[in-house]
C-alpha cells in the first residue's frame, strides 16, 4: 500500500510502561480496543490495560484450522490474525439507521445518532491497516459518504505493531500488505524480546501521535535496536506461510470465467459466508425495514450480508447468482480481480483468515494458484 | 421504372447474388397487389409461390377451437413468406391475410425448383438464404416461447 | 466532534397523488416531491429508492417527464413484498424516497442523430423520460423511432402516450405483440427482428435498449447486424439493490455497480459480460 515513512524519532518504550501508553489514551477519552484472548480464540475486544492483552499465548493455524495455545512467552504480540478484524467497530455488524413513526397520512423519519465512543485500536498489523484504507475508500472514497463510518474512523486512534510473528497462512508480503506498518497509524510499536531486555520501538505516524508519545518522555531508540527492528521485518517478510502470485492476477481470473475448477471448488463449498465474515475488506451489507406490532414504528437496520447467500442477488423473481460455483467466482474474483477496477487495489490483504475459518478449509492463494496453472486464455 | 430485376437485387435476401441468378429468378416472378383482408393463401392448399413482400402487411393466422382464428405472426416489407413449396407435401400451413394494401414479388414455386434442379449451384444458393430466413424466424418463435414479458416464472 | 453527515439512507416522505392502473399488474405512481428538499431534479433513465412504511426498498426507474420535476411518475409491476405492498397504496398515502440515482440515457450525446429505442414490456417504463425529452426537443433529432414488444395487447403500458406517438408524424413508432387476440390489427412478433427495417442511418444513429435481458441481447445482435457500433448503443441494466450509493455490493455486475456506473451502460462496456450466466 502507500509507500509513506513517518519522519518522527523512534524512542523506546519499557514493557512494562505499555500500560503507561494505554492509561494516557484513556485519559484522552479513549476506549480501548484489542486483542484478548475469550473462547479459545484471540478476539478483538474493548480491554481495560495491557493485562487484557495475550501475554503467553499464540496459535497455530492451518486451512480450516485455528487452534489456541501457551507458549509461555512474555511477549505480548506473538500471534497472527484471529477470527475478528477492526471492521466490527468502523462498519458495525448491525446498526440502527433510523427510525420512523406514522403521522397523519405519512410518517416522519429520525436519524439515529450514533453513540460510538473513540476507539484507540491497540496492535493493528499492517494487513488490517491496509484493510481500514480499503475500507475507507469503499465508505468515505466517492461522492456518497457513509457518516458513520466516517465518524468512527476519524475519531479512531491506531497504534498498530509491526508484525514480526507472521502465521502459517499469512501473505501479507505477496500483497504488499506488511509486514511494517508503512502509513495510516498515529503510533507504531516493534515488539523486541531479548535476552536481557523486553522493549517496544515506537514511532509516532501522525501529529496526534506524536503528541501523545511526547508527553511519555521515553529514551531515544538506539542505532541498534533500529538495526534489531530490521532484520525483524526482514525476517518476517520471508518467513510467510502462503504466496500468492499477483502479477497479472486480475486478468488471470477474468479470463477463466469459465474455468472447470470453480465447479471443482463448489462441490467443497459450503456456501457458508464465514470467509466473509471473518475478511477484514468485505464491505456488503444489506438493508432490513421493520416494524413494531402496532405498525405505527419502522426501523431501519443495516447488517453485513454475504456474495454467498441466495437472497443476495435476487430481484425479479430469481437469483442472478444461484450456483455455490458462480458465487466463490464472484467473490474470489472480486477480492483479486475487480476490485482493482472499482478501487485501485486488491480487496485483499493476505490476513488468511478467509483460509483458517473456512470448514472445509479452501484456500484463496491455492485456487488462484491453480486457476493461474491452467489459464484457460494465456496471453 | 424499375423492373423486377432492380427489384430483387435491392431485397436483402439476393444481397451478392450474381445478375445470372438475379434473372434466372426474376423470370420466375411477378408483381401482385393484394386488397385489405384478401387472403392470399390457404392452409391445406397447394403452396406453388413464395412471396417477398414489398409494401403492406400479412397475418399468418390458425383456428383454435376456443379463439377461432389467430393470428400467430405478422409480415411486413421486406419479409419472405413462405417455404411450404420447399418439401412436401407442399401445402401451406398456415392461412395468409393482407392486413393493408400489400404489394408483393410473386415466385413461382415450380419454375424455380426446375432452374435449381438444373443448376445447382443457383439452388445452393437459394437454400443457404432460406435457412438464414427459418433459422431467424426460429429464433424469433423461441423467444416468444420463453414468454419473457410474463412474471408467472 | 464531527458535524454528523445526513445519511445517505435516509428516506423522505413524499405523498401519492394519485395511482392508475397501466393493466392487469403494472401501476404508475404519481408523487409530489415535497417543498421542503429543494427542488427535484433528474435525467431520464435515472432511479429512485422507492420505500414503504415498514415493509422495505427498491429501485425503480422514473417514468416522468425530467422537463416538469413537479411531478414525479413510477411505473412498477406487482412482483414482491415491496411492489405488492406498493400496489395497495393509494392516493393521500406517502411512500419514502431517495434518489435519483445512476447514470442517465445519452439524450446530449445523440443531438443530431437518429435514435433508435427498443423497449421490452417493463422496459419502456425508464424508457419514458428520454421519449419525452425527444419529443420536447424534436428539432435536434433527426430521425425519432420507437419499437415497443408487449406480451399482449392488453399488457401495453402508456396506452395513452403510444396512441399520441403513433398519430404524430415526427417519430415512428412500432408495436408488436407475442400473442394476439381477435381484435389485435397491428404487428404479432419479437419486437427485435424490427430493427432490420427500422428506418435509420447507422453511421449516424443512437440506439436505446430496455427489456429483458435476453431480448435486450438480440436487440443489440440486430442492431449490430445493421452496423450500428457498439458505443452508440446503450443498455439499462437490473440488479438486486439495497443502498443505491456503491456501498452495500449486492448489485455488482463484475467489476460495474449498477446502482453507481449505470443502469444505463454503453453496450462496449458490458459487451464481455453478456450472455454469460451467473456474472
Amino acid at each position: 500500500m502507500g509507500e509513506a515513512i513517518s519522519n518522527y524519532a523512534k524512542r523506546i518504550l519499557p514493557s512494562t510502561d505499555l500500560d503507561r501508553l494505554l492509561e494516557a489514551l484513556q485519559q484522552k477519552g479513549y476506549t480501548l480496543v484489542g486483542p484478548t484472548v475469550r473462547e479459545n480464540a484471540i478476539v478483538l475486544e474493548e480491554i481495560e490495560g495491557a493485562e487484557d492483552l495475550p501475554v503467553g499465548w499464540t496459535e497455530t493455524q492451518e486451512a480450516g484450522s485455528y487452534k489456541l495455545s501457551r507458549n509461555g512467552s512474555e511477549e505480548y504480540f506473538d500471534f497472527a490474525s484471529g477470527p475478528h478484524s477492526f471492521k466490527k467497530y468502523l462498519f458495525p455488524p448491525r446498526l440502527k439507521l433510523w427510525q420512523a413513526k406514522r403521522h397523519r397520512a405519512g410518517f416522519k423519519v429520525e436519524q439515529e445518532n450514533d453513540q460510538a465512543p473513540s476507539y484507540a485500536f491497540i496492535g493493528v498489523r499492517s494487513c488490517d491497516l491496509c484493510a481500514i484504507e480499503i475500507q475507507d475508500k469503499v465508505f468515505m472514497g466517492d461522492s456518497y459518504v457513509d457518516p458513520v463510518y466516517k465518524e468512527r474512523r476519524e475519531k479512531a486512534f491506531i497504534l498498530a505493531v509491526n508484525c514480526t510473528k507472521p502465521g502459517n497462512l499469512c501473505f501479507c508480503s505477496s500483497m504488499d500488505t506488511g509486514p511494517k506498518a508503512k502509513s495510516g497509524y498515529d503510533l507504531a510499536v516493534t515488539e523486541q524480546l531479548k535476552e536481557s531486555e523486553h522493549v517496544f520501538l515506537i514511532q509516532a505516524g501522525s501529529e496526534k501521535g506524536h503528541e501523545l508519545l511526547e508527553a511519555l518522555e521515553l529514551a531515544d531508540a538506539d542505532e541498534g535496536a533500529v538495526e534489531f527492528e530490521n532484520k525483524q521485518l526482514e525476517d518476517a517478510a520471508t518467513s510467510m506461510g502462503r504466496f500468492l502470485d499477483t502479477h497479472k492476477l486480475p486478468s488471470v481470473l477474468k479470463n477463466n470465467f469459465e474455468h472447470p475448477r470453480w465447479e471443482q471448488i463448489a462441490d467443497r463449498c459450503l456456501s457458508c459466508a464465514n470467509c466473509t465474515l471473518v475478511c477484514p475488506t468485505c464491505f456488503c451489507h444489506t438493508v432490513e425495514d421493520t416494524t413494531d406490532l402496532t405498525g405505527d414504528v419502522a426501523e431501519r437496520w443495516r447488517q453485513w450480508d454475504s456474495c454467498f447467500t441466495g437472497d443476495f442477488t435476487y430481484f425479479a423473481g430469481g437469483s442472478a447468482r444461484a450456483s455455490t460455483k458462480s458465487r466463490y467466482r464472484q467473490w474470489l474474483t472480486h477480492k483479486l480481480s475487480t476490485w482493482t477496477d472499482q478501487f485501485g487495489t486488491f480487496g485483499c490483504v493476505g490476513c488468511g483468515r478467509c483460509i483458517a475459518w473456512c470448514p472445509v478449509g479452501i484456500d484463496l492463494t491455492e485456487e488462484a494458484a491453480a486457476i493461474r496453472a491452467t489459464d484457460l486464455v494465456s496471453d | 421504372m424499375r423492373t423486377l430485376n432492380d427489384l430483387l437485387q435491392t431485397h436483402p435476401i439476393f444481397h451478392d447474388f450474381s445478375s445470372s441468378f438475379i434473372a434466372d429468378i426474376a423470370e420466375c416472378s411477378q408483381e401482385k397487389e393484394f386488397e385489405p383482408d384478401q387472403y392470399i393463401f390457404w392452409s391445406g392448399h397447394e403452396a406453388d409461390y413464395f412471396y417477398i413482400l414489398r409494401e403492406g402487411a400479412v397475418a399468418l393466422q390458425a383456428r383454435t377451437p376456443d379463439q377461432g382464428m389467430v393470428t400467430v405472426e405478422t409480415l411486413h416489407n421486406g419479409d419472405v413468406m413462405g417455404w411450404s413449396w420447399l418439401f412436401p407435401p407442399y401445402k401451406w400451413h398456415y392461412d395468409a391475410q393482407a392486413l393493408e394494401p400489400t404489394t408483393a414479388v410473386v415466385i413461382d414455386a415450380r419454375c424455380i425448383k426446375g432452374k435449381c434442379e438444373s443448376n445447382h449451384e443457383l439452388g445452393y444458393e437459394l437454400m443457404l438464404r432460406f435457412g438464414r430466413i427459418v433459422v431467424d424466424r426460429l429464433m424469433a418463435t423461441r423467444m416468444r416461447m420463453l414468454d419473457i414479458f410474463s412474471q408467472t416464472k | 466532534m464531527i458535524a454528523a453527515l445526513a445519511s445517505p439512507m435516509l428516506t423522505t416522505p413524499w405523498p401519492i397523488i394519485k395511482t392508475h392502473r397501466e393493466n392487469s399488474d403494472t401501476f404508475t405512481l404519481e408523487l409530489e416531491p415535497p417543498e421542503s428538499n429543494g427542488p427535484f431534479a433528474f435525467k431520464p433513465g435515472q432511479f429512485n429508492m422507492l420505500y414503504v412504511f415498514g415493509v422495505g426498498e427498491i429501485p425503480i426507474s422514473i417514468s416522468s417527464d425530467a422537463g416538469n420535476p413537479e411531478t414525479i411518475l413510477h411505473t412498477t409491476r406487482k412482483v414482491g413484498t415491496v411492489t405488492n405492498a406498493l400496489g395497495e397504496l393509494r392516493t393521500g398515502d406517502s411512500i419514502g424516497i431517495r434518489g435519483p440515482f445512476g447514470t442517465n440515457w445519452p439524450v446530449e450525446e445523440a443531438v443530431g442523430k437518429d435514435v433508435v429505442i427498443v423497449a421490452g414490456g417493463i422496459g419502456l417504463a425508464p424508457l419514458r423520460p428520454a421519449l419525452l425529452h425527444l419529443l420536447e426537443h424534436r428539432r435536434q433529432y433527426k430521425n425519432v423511432i420507437l419499437l415497443y414488444g408487449s406480451r399482449t395487447p392488453e399488457e401495453m403500458l402508456f396506452r395513452k402516450d403510444l396512441e399520441k406517438w403513433s398519430s404524430q408524424l415526427d417519430i415512428q413508432v412500432y408495436v408488436t405483440v407475442d400473442r394476439a387476440t381477435r381484435s389485435w390489427r397491428g404487428m404479432v412478433g419479437v419486437v427485435t427482428p424490427l430493427v432490420h427495417r427500422a428506418p435509420f442511418d447507422r453511421k449516424n444513429a443512437v440506439a436505446m435498449v430496455c427489456g429483458p435481458e435476453i431480448m435486450m441481447r438480440y436487440a443489440t445482435e440486430e442492431l449490430q447486424r445493421r452496423g450500428v457500433p457498439d458505443d452508440m448503443i446503450y443498455l439499462s441494466m437490473e440488479r438486486n439493490m439495497k443502498c443505491a450509493i456503491g456501498m452495500c455490493g449486492h448489485c455488482q455486475y463484475s467489476s460495474e455497480f449498477i446502482c453507481k456506473d449505470g443502469p444505463v451502460f454503453s453496450y462496449d462496456r458490458i459487451a464481455h459480460l453478456m450472455g454469460k450466466n451467473e456474472v
